[in-house]
């Protein structure tokens, strides 16, 4: 075997030795590297079956992306949990400036309105993951399509396209974007000018 | 503006809800109830009196625009001030919301005195 390791798929060496029965005659030199060619492609088509099957291609959507997107549910699960637990003690803390009263009372309540401000972070991460999220089962539907149609043989259909814009959703559900990364959205400021040239 | 004003909050994330609702106790607005979703919310004023919706956008199944929609084309609600409070931050989402009729825009995340200024400006000042 020239290459060693992997041996040619037989059907193609039997294909390639019924070509050669075939012929009547000696082969030209152009007619052998056709098909000295057309067996060494016979060998790479093989070959690249064989590392598809080595990299097991149906865990992705069997085990990695469930438990990627598992993963990501809990975090949301416990960053929701650790918000309230801080909510919780933002109220009893507001409990107590009521009671105090003066400065201390209001420098506590300045403290605790920044505590709130910054517990919108659990819903600003949560919308993120949840792009997260979209994306990995965009990307479990995809290779369930094409690792179907490897199954099926080359006949079968090709994974349909998305379609550019699905009837019945509204104006804005596909607004719908969430948050964006940085420099990507208008800040605050913009916005209050955006409206204001209405 | 009116302190006992009936108040509408929306967001289909409790945590914001309940940081909302602190940061109108804090300007003694207390008269505060809750929605999850645009429909939820559509339901709640029209069975009720509110004063002014404050909602998020991205929620399912109905949408703070499309709850916007509604009720800029509900006779009885249309002159409800309303403000949305969210993380869609596009130029397109601005220009929809306010093509829509909303009354003003807050993009997540926020502070208390851009939500205190936001208010005063749609309901008035006390």
């Amino acid at each position: 075997m020239p290459d060693g390791a992997i041996p040619a798929d037989p059907r193609i060496e039997d294909a390639v030795r019924a070509v050669l029965g075939s012929l009547a005659g000696d082969l030209s030199a152009t007619e052998a590297a056709l098909l000295a060619e057309l067996e060494g492609l016979g060998r790479t088509v093989n070959r690249a079956k064989q590392e598809s099957a080595a990299v097991r291609v149906e865990d992705i959507t069997d085990a990695h992306i469930p438990a990627a997107t598992d993963e990501l549910d809990a975090i949301v699960d416990h960053t929701a949990g650790a918000t309230n637990e801080i909510l919780d003690c933002c109220e009893v803390l507001e409990g107590v400036a009521s009671r105090i009263g003066g400065a201390e009372a209001e420098a506590l309540s300045g403290a605790i309105t920044r505590i709130y401000e910054a517990c919108g972070f659990q819903d600003i991460t949560g919308q993120r993951i949840g792009k997260v999220v979209a994306a990995l089962k965009a990307i479990e539907s995809r290779v369930s399509a094409v690792t179907a149609r490897f199954g099926a043989g080359v006949s079968a259909a090709a994974p349909a396209p998305e379609p550019e814009s699905q009837p019945g959703v509204t104006e804005g559900r596909r607004l719908a974007n969430g948050p964006q990364l940085p420099g990507g959205g208008v800040s605050q400021a913009e916005i209050d000018r955006l409206l204001a040239e209405f | 503006m009116d302190k006992n004003t009936n108040v509408l909050i929306v967001d289909d994330y409790k945590t914001m809800l309940r940081i909302i609702r602190n940061l109108l106790k804090q300007l003694e607005i207390e008269n505060v109830e809750e929605a999850t979703d645009g429909q939820e919310a559509l339901t709640k004023l029209r069975a009720g009196n509110f004063g002014l919706v404050i909602s998020d956008w991205n929620m399912a199944p109905m949408t703070g625009l499309d709850l916007l929609k509604e009720v800029r084309a509900d006779a009885r609600l249309k002159n409800t001030p309303f403000i949305m409070i969210t993380a869609e931050s596009k130029t397109e989402n601005v220009v929809a919301a306010k093509a829509a009729g909303v009354s003003n825009y807050i993009v997540k995340p926020f502070n208390a005195e851009t939500l205190r200024e936001k208010i005063e400006k749609v309901m008035g000042h006390a």
